[in-house]
């Protein structure tokens, strides 16, 4: 690991400060995913600024229905708040399908939202890669892809975006609360993370001297139908090749919302709402949710050694739909399909 | 401590019950911190890359893998490692289940292994065998004593409760 400076904020026009005036500087909430790239030299920040003084814990309701949670509360805080347990269990479950449990106890919800991908070139900095080293070229695009998009990929890069927690917001509707030099902004999810296009380098639409203060989900109904699928290598603590978050709202049979998104698959959680208002005014079926599936997937492009993502991803939707129609979701312990 | 540095800074820590004092580098990790200043060598380092989960250990009760936190941003915290678990004369109900259910082969595992149970324990959510193991998946047994991990977990948690869980 590369040496740096430590600086412990304590205030959180402290931290923007430093990140306006030094571009090396970087954040640390949980340090699950920064401390692991530094260990790799993927990532070599001048300063390490220390936010967890910073009063961004909190979880708490707002006026309108919806839920307020600070940028540095854990993701095993935000699972198993009973809020979140009771009107937000898609979200629940797609966090506890992530990582694993002394992971979870430390990951917050800014550093899982900024995780980057796991790419095994961009960890490599023996080789190149334009995410780490813009214009070095992308070995992945004709190299190791079995993991890498389906959705949305350029000719730059094809990484996907790793998070469960992001996919699960991306269904929900969620806020990011974000604050700079000049105020504070809300960004929509659908607008935070990219596609990479010609600059795979930027993740997301943060300003390099922005800060994460908390997230805002958008007012959900209780006992919602819904589901979080998972499908990985093995059961347990490993990345998705393939997930799906699913919420339904269904009258007399007939489907009156459907959001679907898809993880595992792009540069940014995939959600295509043109796409869910065909299943809207229809049959709660299978035949509707493979054609749902299907039309999702209709700009799906193969690389070398992952086309297998493209039927895995149809049928994980269909299964993810069925699920929460029946209100039978994946249990994330239970890892049998039903 | 102070606030800003690149060289040594200072961080307090009581360790299994006692304070402890260094003077390290902001770079070092708990993991290393522990093994190689504190020479509690108990925690082990299994993968250095949060993957394999030999190197728990529990921060203020909670449990968490220490080869991916920098020990200075957890300065001010209670840390329970292995060797604050148990003695040989008077094991901790874990270690003992860990005996009897043959719960490891090499045991390089085992300190992460129990120092991740008693945090699912504590945690309280786990209840049945499958969320156990679930709750347990973040800790890998090269030798596969999952079973018999997976038992003497169950038999802990069945049993009523002794007052020396930490
Ligand atoms: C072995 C392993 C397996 C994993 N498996 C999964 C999995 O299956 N599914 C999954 O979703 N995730 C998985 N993860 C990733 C894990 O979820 C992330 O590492 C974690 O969420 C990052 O959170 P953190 O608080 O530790 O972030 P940090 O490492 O502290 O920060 C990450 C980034 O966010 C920035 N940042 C942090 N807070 C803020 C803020 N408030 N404002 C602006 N920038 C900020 C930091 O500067 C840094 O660039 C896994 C990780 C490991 C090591
Ligand atoms: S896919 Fe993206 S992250 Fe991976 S090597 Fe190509 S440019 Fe780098
Ligand atoms: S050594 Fe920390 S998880 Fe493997
Ligand atoms: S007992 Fe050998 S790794 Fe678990």
């Amino acid at each position: 690991m590369r040496r740096f400076e430590y600086l412990r904020v304590a205030s959180i026009n402290q931290a923007i400060e430093r990140l306006s005036d030094e571009p090396g500087a970087k954040l640390l909430a949980g340090g699950t995913n920064l401390v692991d790239l530094m260990k790799y030299d993927v990532a070599t920040p001048t300063t390490i600024i220390d936010i967890n003084d910073l009063p961004l814990r909190e979880i708490s309701e707002t006026s309108d229905g919806g839920l307020r949670i600070g940028a540095l509360a854990t993701n095993s805080d935000v699972a198993f708040h009973p809020v979140v347990e009771n009107r937000y269990p898609l979200l629940a479950s797609a966090i506890l399908a992530g990582a694993s449990a002394q992971l979870r106890n430390v990951a917050t919800v800014a550093g899982n939202l900024l995780q980057r991908t796991r790419c095994s070139y961009f960890y490599d900095v023996m080789t190149p890669c334009n995410k780490r080293t813009p214009g070095t070229g992308c070995p992945a695009r004709n190299g190791l892809n079995r993991n890498h998009a389906i959705l949305g990929a350029s000719q730059d890069c094809v990484a996907t975006h790793p998070s469960d927690m992001c996919v699960a917001l991306a269904a929900i509707g969620t806020m990011i609360i974000v604050q700079g030099p000049n105020g504070a902004r809300s960004i929509s999810l659908a607008d935070f993370h990219r596609l990479p296009g010609d600059t795979p380098e930027q993740d997301t639409t943060l300003q390099n001297n922005e800060i994460i203060l908390g997230i805002e989900l958008t007012p959900a109904p209780e006992f919602q139908r819904y589901s979080y699928l998972k499908i990985r290598d093995r059961l347990s603590y490993a990345f998705a090749l393939v997930s799906a978050a699913a919420l339904l709202t269904i009258d007399d049979g007939v489907i009156s919302t459907a959001h679907v998104a898809l993880g595992g698959v792009a540069h940014k959680p995939w959600r295509d709402t043109a796409a869910e208002v065909v299943l809207v005014g229809r049959p709660a079926s299978r035949g509707n949710f493979d054609q749902f599936a299907s039309m999702l997937l209709l700009r799906s492009d193969a690389l070398s050694e992952n086309g297998f993502k493209i039927e895995l991803a149809r049928r994980t939707v269909v299964r993810a739909l069925e699920q929460a129609a029946s209100r039978t979701p994946q249990s994330q312990s239970d890892k049998h399909i039903h | 401590m102070e606030a800003r540095s690149n060289t040594a800074v200072g961080v307090t820590l009581t360790i299994n019950g006692v304070e402890r004092n260094a003077s390290i580098e902001p770079c070092v990790t708990l993991l290393d911190l522990l093994r190689e200043e504190f020479h509690l060598t108990g925690t082990k380092k299994g993968c250095d890359h949060g993957q394999c989960g030999a190197c728990t250990v529990l921060v203020n009760g909670t449990r968490i893998n220490s080869c991916l936190v920098l020990a200075v941003s957890r300065n001010g915290s209670e840390i329970t490692t292995i060797e604050g678990i148990g003695t040989p004369d008077e094991l901790h109900p874990l270690q003992e289940a860990f005996v009897r259910h043959d719960a490891l082969q090499c045991g390089y595992c085992t300190p992460g292994q129990i120092c991740s149970a008693i945090g699912l324990i504590s945690e309280g959510r786990a209840k049945t065998r499958d969320e156990i193991r679930e709750a347990m998946s973040g800790n890998l047994c090269r030798c596969g004593a999952y079973i018999g991990i997976v038992d003497a977990i169950e038999e802990v948690m069945a049993a009523p409760k002794r007052k020396t869980v930490p």
